[in-house]
């Protein structure tokens, strides 16, 4: 308990110590969510095991560590940034370069991409876009038990906008490339919102990657509004290094025909623990939740899923794997709430996991919640070794057996990545899947950017 | 080709092979047929290399190597091809990718490179028309949400694909409709050459109304009793296994 009260201690000190040079670059309307999101974080603190939703993941060894930098960029930060910006250039996308998850505040800002979508810093957007940063900031981030997502609200200093008005189709993805760097050991929150407007389509890709070996900490919340009969991908490619802590929470608030689709594949991390949450909020939603994480050694990597289920005849789709080698460790928790109006609805959950070793291990928990008559819901959830018969059945016509592990791993990786609707997107992830398994370092191949 | 001496097997402590004797000579086509629970299945498992069945006496030689110390994947490089009778189906793992993988490791035993894209997928094509094999089958994973029909005629495809020297089918008939049927049986027809040889397993007859052994022999209680020439397989549809079972009882108690 004490344990507790000092962890949060530091991080209230920390907004003390932040809250004016935060608040000066902000608008007043963000800046206004910020005095109660910290009261809230002071009650509710860093989330501990006791918490339901973190009963797998122990945040203390990346919390109860003295971060020398609380990463607020300034101009200059982002020339290191430059750098990397014409190497990243791969896929047929609008590529975007973020540093420690900050828009550049260089060169350019606010920009508009060819197709009508806008892209910039949440902040400029607050001035630029003054309605929309109204009708969306803060109405979907919240949580009457995770301390950590008012810890963002009440200190996230900017992070990235992203508008996609009504009716604008933008057939090129966007590709944000977000370099993790610092000198030092560094805690870093950035607040993002992507509002996409109904009949709009749009899909986002976000590739994480560190560039320096100090121990990192991020704390992310993104806010996604997806309008009416508007369709959203959003696809994460996690690739840190193992002393790098990352906790993201997307917040997905759909109206009614609308589609979203969120796809998290973690490749590489310390700690990693994503927390999506869908609010199907008018009829005819959709939403497809997909996650694959491959680990080894120390590291751990939770997913936590929330799909709530508010209006009648709403789909939800679930399905997360995990290939866990050494003594690293994995938890997934899959949350379906169907309220008592949302009749008709479809729900399914998949959760398989491979644990190549004894000590690895993993948690994975279903919480189905539902108050309506009229629903098909189904989950199931798998631990368990690769399948003998399908090894022997690809050893029998001449494949040994280590060629024949991979291939059915792979095959095992290849049933989320499949998903992934962005044709380059998904080879490239297949390709990268297939060096992590073979054991090599799973780099971009036309990516200059030395992760790993 | 292949000897089996005296062959006795074990399943968990269970003796399910109790000295199988037979030899199979290159061109033969032999037909193992038996009532249920008489170890045909087990015999097929031994043969391909199932680690889960314990061969406790006898030998096995394939072509003057002793067979049971090979692996399995070496086993079927070395020409040895079972066909499942219930094929496993693996999501992710597209038939193209599969059967490439395999093709190439064969090409490599022997000393060959890997075939280039286009040769294969030419390969994949011939193959697909001379088994009858719907072509979209092979841009799946493999066998998922095929029908047991579809699967069966799978099995014959990855046959055709590798050109195996021994083939052993294991109930490859087994819940197929006669259309079905006519296409395994017609697939196993064509890939028949003078230098291969065959050992299809069944239940019933009615396979080898398409496929014509050159012997048969019938297994009970893990023991080959009777073997003969084509002959044998019509006398026991007509007569079923009960007065095989009779004559060995007799035997026993006389």
């Amino acid at each position: 308990m004490s344990d507790k009260i000092e962890i949060a201690e530091r991080y209230s000190a920390l907004y003390n110590v932040n809250i004016e040079n935060i608040s000066v670059n902000s608008s007043s309307y963000i800046n206004s969510f910020r005095e109660e999101a910290y009261q809230k974080f002071t009650e509710l603190g860093i989330p501990t095991k006791k918490n339901e939703a973190y009963k797998y993941t122990d945040l203390k060894k990346y919390f109860d560590h003295d971060y020398k930098n609380y990463f607020m960029p300034v101009a200059s930060d982002f020339i290191k940034a430059e750098e990397f910006r014409c190497d990243v250039a791969d896929l047929d996308t609008h590529g975007i370069v973020l540093l420690n998850g900050f828009y550049p505040t260089i060169n350019e800002k606010m920009r508009q991409l060819p197709g009508g979508a806008w892209i910039g810093n949440l902040n400029e957007a607050a001035q630029l876009f003054p309605d929309q940063i109204k009708k969306h900031y803060g109405k979907y981030a919240k949580s009457e038990s995770d301390g950590l997502v008012h810890l963002n609200t009440a200190m996230a200093p900017d992070g990235v906008f992203i508008y996609v008005p009504e009716g604008v189709t933008m057939t090129k993805p966007v590709q944000i490339v977000n370099l993790v760097y610092s000198d030092e050991d560094m805690f870093n929150q950035h607040r993002n919102l992507i509002i996409v407007e109904k009949n709009a389509e749009f899909s986002l890709i976000i590739c994480d990657h560190t560039l320096s070996p100090q121990k990192f900490l991020t704390n992310a919340v993104t806010e996604v509004y997806v309008g009416e009969n508007a369709h959203f991908d959003i696809i994460r490619v996690q690739n840190e290094h193992n002393n790098a802590g990352k906790i993201t929470h997307t917040f997905i608030h759909q109206e009614r025909n609308s589609v979203a689709s969120s796809n998290n594949m973690t490749l590489h991390g310390g700690l990693i623990r994503n927390s999506t949450y869908n609010y199907l909020g008018g009829e005819g939603a959709e939403s497809n939740s997909y996650g694959l994480f491959l680990t080894d050694k120390w590291q751990h990597v939770d997913n936590y899923i929330n799909v709530d289920h508010a209006f009648p005849h709403c789909t939800s789709n679930q399905l997360f794997k995990g290939v866990l080698d050494e003594m690293s460790t994995g938890a997934f928790n899959g949350r379906i709430l169907v309220r008592q109006d949302a009749q008709g609805t479809l729900a399914y959950q998949k959760n398989n996991n491979i644990l190549m070793t004894d000590d690895a291990k993993m948690d994975t928990k279903p919480q189905l919640e539902i108050y309506a008559d009229d629903v098909k819901c189904s989950h199931g959830a798998t631990v368990g070794q690769l399948d003998y018969d399908a090894l022997f059945y690809l050893q029998s016509r001449g494949i040994n057996k280590k060629e024949a592990r991979l291939m059915l791993m792979f095959g095992f990786a290849h049933e989320v990545i499949q998903n992934i609707k962005v044709e380059a997107l998904r080879e490239r992830m297949d390709n990268l899947v297939m060096q992590r398994l073979n054991g090599e370092l799973s780099r971009c191949a036309s990516c200059m950017v030395k992760c790993g | 080709m292949l000897i089996l001496k005296d062959l006795r097997a074990s399943i968990q402590g269970k003796e399910i092979l109790k000295g199988i004797s037979l030899e199979v000579r290159p061109g033969e086509i032999h037909a193992i047929m038996g009532p249920n629970g008489s170890g045909k299945s087990t015999l097929a498992a031994v043969l391909a290399g199932r680690e889960f069945v314990e061969v406790t006496e006898g030998t096995v030689t394939y072509m003057d190597k002793d067979l049971l110390n090979m692996a399995a994947e070496d086993r079927a490089k070395e020409g040895i091809f079972l066909g499942f009778q219930y094929p496993i189906e693996i999501p992710g793992v597209s038939m193209v990718n599969f059967m490439k993988t395999a093709v190439n490791e064969h090409r490599k035993h022997k000393g060959l490179g890997p075939l280039s894209a286009s040769d294969f997928l030419k390969m994949m094509r011939e193959k697909k028309e001379l088994v009858e094999i719907d072509s979209k089958l092979a841009n799946r994973s493999v066998n998922e949400g095929f029908s047991g029909g579809e699967k069966k005629k799978n099995e014959i495809f990855q046959m055709a694909m590798l050109e195996p020297l021994l083939a052993i089918l294991d109930e490859t008939d087994s819940g197929l409709d006669i259309d079905a049927l006519r296409i395994v049986a017609n697939g196993v027809n064509k890939l028949k050459r003078s230098d291969n040889s065959f050992i299809v397993i069944t239940h019933y007859q009615r396979l080898l109304d398409y496929i014509v052994p050159d012997v048969v022999h019938v297994l009970y209680d893990g023991r080959i009793v009777k073997t003969a020439g084509k002959e044998l397989a019509l006398e026991l549809e007509e007569k079923g296994y009960d007065w095989i079972k009779q004559e060995i009882e007799n035997s026993i108690i006389a």
